[in-house]
């Protein structure tokens, strides 16, 4: 299959780069990883008159804990992600997703920024983001805009980026207290999409959750932050009823729809199972 | 607008001028004739058209050639040297490793990639890195077999290996 024609630039820098998508705007895609992208180019469901490939530009690939933050650059793969052992220890909701994300061959290529930006509800990455409060940072011929994930998603495949902004980064915030992280992901095969994925973030101190983060991919229009489920867990040990309660406020969060992957009472069902089994992992790894 | 680029594909640099809407699976098999890589699903799943992009296995069918430019390209035709089969195509001939030979190129491309950084790798590990690869007729058993009888050799002799 061929995708239909395209000017293509090659932008060395930042700079070169979002003035290309201030002149061109709606003509213009960015190309990092390709995964998601050029696929739909060959199904023709992309018909982008220019691509703008990112990956020759210097920096991109910054992967690094500064001032507070830890910077996901644009050109970061989900397999830098994967082999980094250092995130295995301070951000081991990254290192628990990475694996999981499609194949070893399109995690080579596929960007972790890219995939957000491509904004599919099954993405796993959105979810990941959302339950680490992360923020996108765009940026323009207008200058650098920084939006929290939370507010980042306007519904399936979309995004609430302009035609003329590039995402340079994603900034998730260092953890403050010990981290617990995992990614749960039924699938029905690698390279699978989600039956449900569920991405919990823990922060703990003296037993009692700080910060808590919770997000589902594959049942909504978007990826969603349960946050009434969050909400529970703060300040609180997990104990049973703790753990319980936030699992049945993350199924009541999930909007799922029935498919050939399952039904939505089933979908919901899930969610509520991988809450409560990644919340007693969090406290069982506590005990440890 | 045509483009040009160079590419080195298993030592050899080629330049070529090319639409950018050519994928690099097709600049190996049309523009070079290198008709080793297969294309099977076209829509980035089954794997067999990986090559070995600086070494690492990317899907050719989801790369545009111009993306390589300045890049080295490893395809399966690159594994023999010398008229001596590479020891992991070796491994796929003693162990039965194929039935068809559809998905066998792009098998023992991540092979190579897989055993050029870890030598002895668990079974569990093999499983790991071809499941971005499927093949329709084997159930894999006999794949795993002849990447581990290839990972013996090429630890016993690490210069055929290279």
């Amino acid at each position: 299959m061929y995708p239909a024609r395209f000017a293509y630039d090659v932008p060395g820098s930042v700079q070169e780069a979002v003035d290309l998508l201030g002149r061109y705007r709606e003509e213009a895609k960015v190309l990092a990883g390709g995964q998601s992208l050029i696929p739909l180019m060959k199904f023709r469901l992309a018909k982008p008159a220019r691509l703008v490939d990112i990956n020759r530009i210097p920096g991109l690939n910054v992967l690094e804990e500064e001032s507070g933050v830890l910077r996901i650059g644009a050109l970061v793969r989900h397999r830098d992600v994967e082999r980094s052992a250092f995130l295995r220890d301070r951000y081991p909701l990254l290192a628990s997703a990475a694996p999981q994300i499609a194949d070893p061959l399109v995690r080579n290529l596929g960007t972790v920024v890219g995939s957000v930006c491509h904004a599919d509800p099954q993405g796993d990455w959105g979810s990941v983001m959302l339950a680490l409060d992360a923020e996108v940072v765009a940026q323009s011929t207008r200058g650098e805009r920084r939006i929290p994930v939370s507010r980042f998603f306007a519904g399936p495949l979309t995004t609430v980026l302009e035609p003329d902004e590039l995402v340079t980064e994603l900034r998730v915030p260092q953890p403050l207290a010990r981290p617990f992280g995992t990614y749960l992901k039924l699938e029905r095969k690698v390279g699978d999409y989600a039956t449900v994925g569920v991405a919990v973030h823990l922060e703990l101190e003296d037993g009692v959750v700080r910060r808590a983060g919770i997000g589902l991919t594959s049942v909504g229009p978007t990826n969603l932050k349960a946050q009434d489920a969050e909400a529970v867990l703060i300040g609180k040990a997990l104990d049973d009823d703790v753990i319980l309660e936030a699992a049945r406020r993350a199924a009541s969060a999930a909007d799922p729809t029935s498919d050939v992957r399952g039904s939505a009472q089933y979908k919901r069902e899930v969610v509520r199972v991988f809450v409560t089994r990644a919340l007693r992992q969090a406290r069982a790894a506590r005990a440890a | 607008m045509e483009r040009t680029i160079t590419v080195t594909v298993n030592g050899k640099t080629h330049t070529a001028s090319v639409e950018p809407r050519l994928l690099l699976v097709h600049f190996l098999r049309e523009v070079l004739n290198l008709t080793g890589t297969h294309i099977g699903c076209d829509t980035t799943s089954c794997g067999a058209c990986t090559v070995l992009l600086d070494g690492v296995p990317i899907k050719s069918c989801t790369f545009f050639a111009v993306q390589a430019d300045g890049r080295r390209i490893t395809t399966v035709e690159g594994l023999a040297r010398d008229g001596e089969l590479h020891p992991i195509q070796q491994g796929f001939k003693e162990e039965h490793g194929l039935q068809c030979g559809f998905c066998t190129p792009g098998m023992m491309l991540v092979a190579k990639a897989l055993l050029d950084e870890n030598p002895n790798p668990t079974e569990e590990e093999i499983r790991w890195a071809i499941s971005g690869n499927l093949c329709r007729c084997t159930g894999y058993q006999n794949i795993v077999k002849s990447i581990q009888w290839a990972a013996r050799r090429m630890r016993e002799a690490p210069a055929a290996g290279r």
